[in-house]
């Protein structure tokens, strides 16, 4: 079963991908992306767990640390840009 | 025993859920009923994957930071999903309100339906 979650967050990681590349405006592709770092750290859990990796946990937490702060910090970026620029981005 | 099929049922669960909210986030119309298939999924299947995979594991240090983890995401998940929906209301993304058309709609509907009843 450990497998068949492993495979399950792959397709996740996929799909998540694709929303992050063609999402229409900028608040989609920073939704996609935390999303994304979401799962990554489910998948090194999951993977870590089934692949018997060294310390496995530790990045884990930390990369579920630094996700939530990067993903805050994008945001408060964004959140005082001005809509005008988007098409520069 | 018991213990191992647990978590293969919280393993399950829980790729099923982050499978479904991928599907959301790439299926849904517009952004804020993305927002919403990304963050309620995320944050129930996150704490299923985990505890299935601290069920496997046994009650060692590891599944004490297991846990920590858990709890990061259940507090940073909701936060995340606030501040952005905020930064986006902010931004000028605007829900699109399909109420007033669908209550023009329903209006529409029923003068046609009492139009034709008294015929």
């Amino acid at each position: 079963m450990i497998a068949a979650a492993v495979v399950a967050l792959l397709i996740t990681l996929a799909l998540t991908l694709i929303r992050a590349f063609l999402g229409p405006s900028i608040y989609d592709q920073i939704l996609a992306v935390n999303s994304f770092g979401t799962k990554t750290v489910l998948l090194i859990v999951v993977g870590g767990h089934a692949l018997d990796w060294f310390s496995y946990v530790d990045i884990a937490l930390m990369y579920a640390l630094i996700n939530f702060v990067g993903t805050l910090a994008v945001m408060r970026f964004f959140e005082q840009y001005k809509p005008e620029g988007e098409q520069s981005s | 025993m018991i213990i191992s099929f647990l978590s293969d049922i919280c393993l399950f669960l829980g790729s099923f859920f982050t499978f479904t909210g991928a599907l959301g986030l790439l299926r849904f119309p517009s952004f804020f009923t993305r927002l919403h298939a990304a963050s309620v999924t995320e944050s129930l299947a996150a704490p299923l994957l985990i505890t299935g995979v601290i069920l496997d594991t046994g009650f060692t240090l590891d599944s004490a930071k297991l846990v920590l983890i858990i709890l990061i995401m259940v507090i940073a998940n909701p936060t995340i999903t606030h501040a952005l929906c905020r930064a986006a209301a902010h931004g000028g993304v605007n829900p699109e309100m399909e109420t007033k058309s669908s209550e023009k709609n329903q209006s529409q509907t029923d003068t046609e339906l009492s139009a034709k009843e008294p015929k």
